[in-house]
């Protein structure tokens, strides 16, 4: 028990300020904390769907957990059902197989019903493409707010997207 | 080269690896599966490969002309091809799980993807085909670049194996799982909390990769091959770029080869590292996640730095690398290395010390090593039920061949052992980052790779974090030179996710994330 206190102590906390999200940066997001929890009444909740992707995606929306990012930290948290979640983050060309799972996934979750497709795959389908077992993008299954590119997108750039979703909803 | 006990000469492929290959009859095919068995080889993979000109040129465009199994034993690998005949629209070949039960799964891809059916194999349910395209329809038997367009079907329900009895009950999970990881379904029957049996069903995210290869040009596949599985890209980056390299028989400089060991190790700590942090917080010891997701970014980052690129993704290149380690970036990395060696003691330490999580840990999901030998259990966690197979120290290439590298082992085959194996490896790693940041040759970093006039065949084979990345290629001379007619990328997951269904018997269901965890497979690398 000491020894883990210890490295607590000496780790200190590494968090990063969140990351500038086009006009003023700190300020907006803290003001879009305040409304998201006026409107949602909560933190923003978050479920992750792979509908088909290499998994590089998911090392990166992973790593916003780690202590620099810290997403929880910002009010913003990965719960375990669609019927809890405001948000899906959705990864990966849909594959034919994961069609109807990402269909009733996106039929569970509650209005707002924010939709942010992350990666190259999610956008436009990326090295993929469409085939016999691959729908595309994201879009050609379920309605899509924000687009975030990249093959994988940064962490920093998977949380912009989460808060340019939120922000246009909220002034919406 | 001859396999013990079968009587087939087998030519050898050019590649930094022992690979060797030949063509054999039904007889042989058999035959060789009881050699090697016996001499305590493993079955690596098996796929359909492309026609064979020269004695199935009748079958060519109607068939999927052989099917390919590939053997590891201490020599090396052995890449068989069985040409089929087509009778009636339907190809077959003799089962191999009788000798390899790990052939189950592959012979069930091979049968969706390719319409060849292993004869009087048990379990012929569809595998990879969820119903979302025609039964009658096999993908990979479409030539080249034309493909008609399929109507997507509606999925159909899957006949899991039922358990019957007082009480017993089943939980159904997935394929949209609780956390951000990857699409499958978990079928438990249980009794209370104990599990009697787990049948997975995967495939959800098959997305068409072995079909989409062979419509790009062989000198950009590579950037496909690296996104099969995505933890794993400098693995497979790699594994392809050896297949082509040794199906147009080029030599790469030193100092590229010396750079993509350098990226392998780097990713497998980055992989352990994730999933040390991983385990700790599956076992409700929170305090590892946010400790080792701490080294992990912080190594992240540095790769971003050296190598332009946080995965290393599309950093290896056929003929080389992308672009040369800039020199200014060595100090800083061996530094680094030098941290997180005595991060990664400490951390080892307490975990070490810490009874709670030991408790956990220790027994929990339990693969002995006889059952791991007999389910064909490989890389780190074969390693860990004593399957002491190790690309890098079986057949060591370059820069392998100068660094002897100490091969993690253990007997126990629990979530204890997968986690020491893990440790051991992240430190050895470490070592070899630094011996070859000290020892890194001077030159060039790519060599220009000429495809091939006709057809040609070529392997890779390399040890990624996981387990073994094998990938099969053969080229063929296209319209527009030379094109991919097959190319197989085998996932190590392919071997160990049945063996997890035997790690998970008569553990409780609380226990199955840190099993599934300690064992941390692909999906996408096997679902294709």
């Amino acid at each position: 028990m000491w020894r883990v206190l210890h490295q607590i102590a000496k780790t200190g906390i590494c968090s990063e300020p969140a990351p500038d999200i086009g006009e003023a940066a700190q300020l907006e997001a803290t003001r879009i904390q305040s409304e998201l929890l006026a409107i949602l009444g909560q933190a923003l909740t978050i479920r992750q769907v792979d509908a088909g992707s290499c998994n590089g995606c998911e090392l990166e929306i992973n790593a916003l957990g780690n202590p620099y990012y810290n997403i929880e930290g910002l009010g913003i948290k990965f719960v375990a059902s669609p019927r809890h979640a405001d948000l899906l983050l959705v990864t990966g060309p849909v594959a034919r197989n994961m069609e109807m799972a990402l269909r009733r996934t996106y039929d569970a979750t509650p209005e707002p019903k924010l939709v942010v497709a992350v990666g190259e795959c999610a956008c436009d389908g990326g090295i993929f493409g469409q085939s016999y077992a691959s729908c595309g993008q994201v879009s050609n299954v379920i309605p899509v707010d924000v687009l975030v590119t990249g093959c994988p997108p940064e962490p920093l750039e998977i949380l912009r997207g989460i808060l340019t979703a939120v922000r246009r909803r909220v002034k919406a | 080269m001859k396999i013990p006990g079968l009587d087939v000469d087998f030519a050898a492929l050019p590649a930094p690896v022992p690979v060797w290959h030949a063509q054999v009859t039904a007889q042989q095919w058999q035959a060789a599966a009881s050699a090697v068995c016996e001499a305590g080889g493993r079955l690596l993979a098996l796929w359909a490969g492309s026609a064979i000109e020269s004695e199935a040129a009748g079958a060519q465009s109607t068939g999927a002309g052989a099917v390919c199994a590939a053997y590891v034993t201490l020599e090396g690998v052995f890449w068989l091809a069985l040409p089929l005949e087509c009778n009636a629209g339907e190809q077959f070949y003799p089962d191999l799980t009788p000798a390899f039960p790990v052939a189950s799964r592959m012979q069930r891809a091979a049968a969706d993807l390719s319409g060849i059916r292993a004869q009087g194999a048990q379990d012929q349910r569809p595998w990879l085909n969820h119903g979302a395209w025609a039964h009658d329809h096999f993908p990979l038997l479409q030539g080249g670049i034309q493909l008609p367009q399929v109507t997507p079907g509606a999925l159909e329900d899957y006949p899991f194996v039922r358990v019957e009895g007082d009480g017993v009950h089943e939980i159904a999970v997935g394929p949209v799982h609780a956390g951000i990881i990857e699409p499958g379904h978990f079928r438990f029957s249980v009794v209370g909390e104990r599990v009697l049996r787990l049948e997975q069903r995967l495939g959800y995210t098959h997305k068409g990769i072995e079909q989409r290869m062979t419509q790009l040009v062989p000198l950009q596949a590579h950037r496909l091959a690296g996104r099969v599985s995505g933890d794993s890209t400098v693995a497979y980056a790699w594994a392809y770029c050896m297949a082509l390299e040794s199906a147009t028989q080029t030599t790469i400089a030193r100092r590229a080869a010396w750079l993509r060991a350098l990226m392998l190790e780097r990713e497998r700590i980055a992989n352990h590292l994730g999933d040390l942090g991983a385990l700790g917080n599956d076992a409700a010891f929170a305090f590892a996640l946010a400790q080792f997701s701490r080294l992990r970014e912080d190594w992240l980052r540095a790769s971003k730095a050296a190598f332009g690129h946080r995965l290393m993704m599309d950093c290896i290149v056929p003929g080389g690398v992308q672009s040369d380690l800039d020199s200014a970036h060595i100090a800083p990395m061996v530094a680094s290395c030098r941290t997180l060696e005595t991060e990664v003691r400490r951390l080892c330490d307490i975990f070490e010390a810490h009874a709670g999580l030991q408790d956990r840990f220790l027994s929990t999901g339990r693969v002995a090593p006889a059952l791991a030998a007999r389910l064909g259990l490989t890389g780190m966690a074969g390693r860990a039920s004593s399957q002491a197979w190790d690309v890098r120290c079986d057949h060591p290439f370059v820069p392998y061949d100068g660094l002897s590298v100490a091969m993690a082992t253990r007997s126990n085959g629990d979530v204890a052992a997968r986690v020491a194996v893990r440790f051991d490896e992240v430190l050895e790693s470490l070592r070899l980052i630094q011996r070859m940041l000290a020892e890194l040759p001077e030159g060039s970093v790519r060599s220009d790779v000429a495809l091939p006039e006709g057809s040609a065949r070529g392997a890779g084979w390399v040890e990624g974090w996981r387990g073994e990345i094998f990938v099969a290629l053969e080229l063929e001379s296209g319209s527009q030179g030379s094109r991919i007619a097959r190319c197989h990328l085998h996932d190590p997951s392919w071997q160990n996710w049945p063996a997890l269904e035997h790690a998970i018997l008569g553990n409780i269901v609380p226990d199955f994330p840190l099993i599934n965890k300690s064992f941390n497979l692909s999906y996408s690398g096997q679902d294709l």
